[in-house]
């Protein structure tokens, strides 16, 4: 993009992305959180000296999410990179379905999946999620101590989820989480990232053509029929696919060892979520959870097609957008004391899962997933506690979705 | 109370459907919002307002009326 006059030059404009704190590491990037202290709508500094607005308030951010003047595709020429350009594939951008796409044809290929989340599908599969996750703490119990949490529960929980629910093998556990785990990191090179996606695709696009000719109760099936009714073609359904098996373990995976670890730091909190009576104290505690961690990090990206006025600035026509969704959801005028964990406290008004037509198409199931895992595994296991200092736990600072490489627990 | 509700912008979320049953449900197909009551009686107005201030999708507008 062409940088703005007045501000290309300028030095007071903040690098982005900047670093989290080692020592806080529940808490975005203190620099990051500088920039809420010059507006709701700031200029940043990000690769190769683009001067993309970041917007860090939470009710600037609701309206721009929701607003169709910003464009999610990524091939336009202002859309500001989530990757460093050194780590960016030569052959273009990698091909994420309906994420990297406006309306209407967002929507077009979105509703073809979605009435697989309504609030009814989604609670019908309650009973089949408590038993995944108490068959995998049976296993976790019966092995060695210490156990990783990620390997033994936090990963295969939402894996199994998803997998059953597309028809996806789940034997085949392995490939996909390893080839999704490069996906989302921000220091694969352009090349491994792409041999993954390609991998995926070469996979779904496979499994999408045997369910068309031998079809089951699952969602590919349900897309092979959409492809013999010619509504969709096989590409499209595969690359939905990939997204779909994308997003159903590598975000709520680390939501779980995330949050399980944060809740180990706060006794008190923890034991608010394992002695919970009610479904609604759980639910809330899932919500304050997302609020807190924001584990889609590093912002969601747009750019503007026209002029934008939002929080007295003005948007031109061609800029990039940074919403930082970890901001937003720190924002005092929203959350009062935002910085204090508290289960208890009202915070459906989040932004952890985005917001408008783009707002995540898996968040009921994901929550339905938290709201199982967290209070099984506290009061199956009430002596669980990290088996490594805090000091020696690995971070994911290097990937779009943040979360934990290990959670080594021992009881 | 009167309310509207825009489909095309709806992201089937299901927020308003947890927040007030008796008022919205969701379509099988793709879980766009269904609208069962457009004035609904007084004692679920709080939870028609709550649903759409959490609707993430902004779809559900609340007019009020005399």
């Amino acid at each position: 993009m062409t940088p703005h006059p007045e501000t290309a030059v300028s030095p007071e404009i903040p690098d982005f992305p900047a670093p989290r704190s080692s020592g806080c590491p529940f808490d975005p990037s203190p620099d990051m959180r500088a920039l809420s202290d010059r507006g709701p709508v700031t200029r940043v500094r990000s690769w190769g000296g683009s001067t993309p607005w970041a917007v860090t308030g939470h009710a600037e951010q609701k309206a721009l999410l929701a607003d169709a003047r910003l464009s999610v595709d990524f091939s336009r020429p202002g859309y500001p990179s989530p990757v460093d350009p050194r780590y960016t594939h030569a052959g273009g951008t990698t091909d994420l379905s309906f994420v990297g796409m406006d309306d209407p044809e967002h929507n077009r290929l979105r509703r073809m999946i979605s009435g697989a989340f309504t609030v009814k599908r989604v609670q019908a599969m309650r009973p089949a999620v408590q038993r995944m996750t108490d068959s995998l703490i049976d296993e976790m119990l019966a092995g060695p101590k210490p156990a990783d949490l990620v390997q033994a529960l936090a990963l295969p929980l939402p894996s199994l989820v998803i997998s059953e629910l597309l028809g996806v093998p789940y034997r085949d556990h392995g490939f996909f989480q390893r080839n999704s785990r490069t996906m989302v990191s921000a220091v694969a090179t352009g090349d491994e990232r792409h041999a993954a996606h390609t991998a995926l695709s070469e996979y779904l696009d496979d499994l999408v053509g045997r369910k068309t000719a031998e079809p089951a109760d699952d969602l590919l099936s349900a897309l092979g029929r959409r492809i013999e009714a010619g509504e969709l073609t096989r590409r499209e359904a595969a690359t939905m696919g990939v997204l779909l098996l994308l997003g159903g373990h590598e975000t709520t995976a680390n939501m779980i060892s995330l949050g399980t670890l944060l809740l180990l730091r706060h006794p008190d909190q923890l034991a608010a979520v394992r002695d919970a009576t009610g479904q609604r104290a759980v639910d809330d505690a899932v919500e304050e959870l997302l609020r807190y961690l924001s584990i889609v990090h590093l912002g969601r990206r747009r750019t503007a097609v026209e002029d934008i006025e939002v929080g007295g600035r003005t948007i031109k026509a061609g800029e990039g957008v940074i919403l930082l969704g970890e901001l937003a959801n720190r924002d005092p005028r929203v959350f009062p004391d935002p910085d204090r964990l508290d289960v208890t406290r009202d915070a459906r008004g989040h932004q952890a899962f985005g917001a408008g037509t783009h707002h995540c198409v898996g968040q009921p199931l994901a929550r339905l997933e938290l709201q199982v895992v967290y209070p099984t595994l506290l009061r199956r296991v009430p002596t669980l506690r990290a088996a490594v200092p805090l000091e020696d736990t690995r971070f994911k600072y290097d990937a779009v979705i943040y979360g934990l490489h290990e959670l080594p627990v021992t009881w | 109370m009167k309310i509207t509700v825009d489909e095309d912008k709806c992201c089937g979320a299901g927020s308003c459907v947890l927040t007030a049953p008796d008022v919205f449900d969701q379509r099988d197909e793709d879980g766009i919002v269904v609208l069962l009551e457009a004035r609904p009686h007084r004692e679920r107005h709080d939870a028609v307002r709550e649903a759409a201030t959490v609707c993430p999708a902004a779809a559900i507008h609340v007019g009020e009326e005399a």
